[in-house]
């Protein structure tokens, strides 16, 4: 039997079992490997891998819409809505809220659900948008580098620089009093989208 | 995962373990303590235990072989694993190897994975310790061990950081009140990457919210030999319960292993989702325990047979994969809990299971092998430790 991915022999035979449906799976030594090292160590994999999470994705979008999401860029990492698409990983924090909109209905398929109920940090939730801002400013810092713009380079090291410590300080007195117990609480209320334009 | 002789042909990176990581064969302490006992004092914790989940010990253990929990978790202010530059990759390990190494109880020991040979990645795959994918990754990143090897913490894998508490047995509480420590201890060092309406953010969208997968392994012998498993299977896709194969090849995993786990991480607190897996295991050890039953009372000789068969083969072999040795050390361990096999112990046999695996039949033999060296290797480890019959006298080469 042949691989059902390319002309080598299949040595590997998978049956998966996913949404109810049986598949089986035909695979010769390298494309096995590479679909088994899709999974934890001995963790099962949940059922949507990168391949599903895209035919999620594509389902109910029209080719003009998809080529339009695409070509969203997320202004904090520099990912493109594509790139996730290609790879089903996220590039950084800020894709959530960036792509919020497009991931609604992948997160509600997957999960049914669109609100974290559970453990929230010791210290209660940080502003995301402060610390991710960090990613951002590394990536600039890289270009600068790259473009010998050392000025600007120096100004953004010093930067990161104070606004690491700036969290490192703001830290000790924030965590104690929380740190102990995790709380528990009930689903969250959507908070409305953020704007993404004002980060860039 | 693992298959069988998966990593044959890619052990030509000769051994080069840290120094403190270094295994000599008179190591052994006692038959498998892989650590040596004379480094730093945390060290010498490592080699107290190895694998404790492998004990056999803990309630249901006759077909609970682990309870699992898995947490995943981010920095806020860095980018994906997958989007990390070097630079970024070396600072996310360090600030978490500080944080990890800052906790005290329990005492974790930091590993970076670029250091170890490609075999002794594969040994720490094989004792469940890493992922295959963190293994065979790149670029910085390390993996965090205590002394009973319950906990691993991987660093850079698909998530800047998953904590991992595994129990012996149906212990999944425990498990969450360990792994929610460490967790919380980690935090108070780091920011995580965290929305109020989403959780914690992931690389992956399936592990957002909670960012935990809960699995338990089940020994399930008598329901594949009874063609049962798909029926189960499906019942539990229903409920958002996922399950596969262990290690497999073929459409029956070897050694028949399952791992059940939660599907969905977002939505539900954590004590639901523990309940989700540990709600489906009482059923599932009810099936197995009922095709046990009937495979004893209406195939008693061909059942007795089978595995005194396995028994025999695995006591007298010359020359045995991998593969072959999961399907009759899975029919053994079956005929130990069934009163079929009265002079050996199940911890041994669980045991048995990891240590015939490529990369820790090497690691105790001192020397890298090829497959077919393995082999041999492998049937006379088993003999030795089902006390079975002898290599064949004069020189066994000559057999062809």
């Amino acid at each position: 039997m042949k691989c059902q991915y390319c002309e080598r022999t299949a040595t590997l035979h998978i049956t998966e079992l996913t949404d109810g449906q049986v598949k089986e799976l035909h695979l010769c030594k390298e494309h096995a490997h590479e679909y088994l090292s899709q999974a934890d160590a001995g963790v099962p994999q949940p059922t949507s891998s990168a391949s599903s999470l895209a035919h999620h994705l594509t389902v109910g979008n029209t080719a003009e819409d998809l080529a339009r999401l695409d070509q969203k860029v997320c202004p904090i990492c520099g990912i493109s809505f594509y790139e996730f698409r290609n790879s089903g990983r996220l590039g950084c924090p800020n894709d959530y809220t960036c792509f919020q909109q497009e991931l609604e209905g992948l997160l509600l398929n997957i999960h049914g659900e669109t609100s974290h109920v559970g453990k929230l940090p010791g210290r209660g939730a940080t502003d995301l948008a402060e610390h991710t801002r960090l990613i951002q400013m590394r990536r600039q810092l890289k270009e600068a580098v790259s473009e010998e713009d050392y000025e600007l380079a120096s100004k953004l090291r010093d930067e990161i620089r104070d606004l690491r410590s700036e969290f490192r300080e703001g830290r000790p007195t924030e965590s104690e009093p929380k740190a102990k117990k995790p709380r528990k609480r009930q689903a969250p209320r959507p908070k409305p989208p953020a704007d993404e334009g004002s980060q860039d | 995962m693992c298959v069988g002789e998966y990593n044959s042909g890619r052990l030509s990176d000769p051994v080069t373990l840290p120094k403190r990581y270094q295994f000599r064969a008179d190591d052994l302490e006692p038959r498998f303590g892989f650590f040596p006992r004379t480094n730093a004092v945390d060290i010498s914790d490592l080699a107290q235990s190895s694998g404790e989940w492998l004990r056999g010990g803990g309630p249901e253990s006759d077909i609970v072989i682990s309870s699992r929990i898995r947490l995943a978790r981010n920095l806020a202010e860095y980018p994906f694993v997958n989007q990390a530059g070097p630079a970024e990759r070396h600072e996310i390990e360090s600030t978490l190897e500080q944080a990890i190494t800052g906790i005290r109880k329990p005492k974790l020991e930091y590993f970076s994975v670029d250091d170890f040979s490609s075999l002794d990645r594969q040994f720490l795959v094989e004792r469940q310790l890493i992922s295959r994918e963190h293994a065979e990754g790149e670029g910085a990143r390390g993996v965090a061990i205590d002394a009973s090897e319950r906990i691993s913490l991987m660093v850079n894998e698909e998530d800047h950081l998953r904590i991992q508490v595994m129990h012996s047995g149906l212990d999944l509480d425990a498990a969450w009140k360990e792994i929610d420590k460490i967790d919380n201890e980690i935090e108070r060092h780091v920011t995580y990457a965290f929305d109020q309406r989403l959780g914690y953010l992931t690389a992956c969208p399936t592990n957002a919210g909670t960012g935990m997968r809960v699995s338990v392994m089940l020994h399930l012998p008598a329901v594949a030999l009874t063609e049962q498993v798909e029926k189960i299977f499906r019942s539990l896709q229903k409920i958002n319960v996922a399950v596969r194969g262990l290690y497999g090849e073929g459409s029956q995993p070897a050694g028949d292993f399952y791992q059940i786990s939660n599907q969905i991480t977002l939505g539900r607190d954590e004590a639901n989702l523990i309940g989700t897996v540990a709600d489906v295991v009482p059923t599932i050890i009810q099936y197995e325990r009922k095709a046990r039953a009937y495979l004893q009372e209406e195939k008693r000789e061909v059942l007795h047979d089978r595995i005194s068969r396995a028994y025999g083969i695995l006591r007298n072999a010359q020359t045995i994969t991998s593969e072959e040795t999961m399907h009759y050390l899975s029919r053994v361990r079956m005929g130990i809990n069934m009163g079929l096999i009265k002079d050996l112990q199940i911890p041994t046999v669980n045991e048995l299971f990891i240590y015939t695996q490529p990369a820790h039949l090497q690691k105790m033999s001192g020397s890298e092998m090829n497959s077919a060296n393995r082999n041999i290797e492998r049937a006379r480890y088993l003999r030795d430790n089902l006390n079975g019959g002898e290599a064949p006298s004069g020189n066994g080469g000559d057999l062809i």
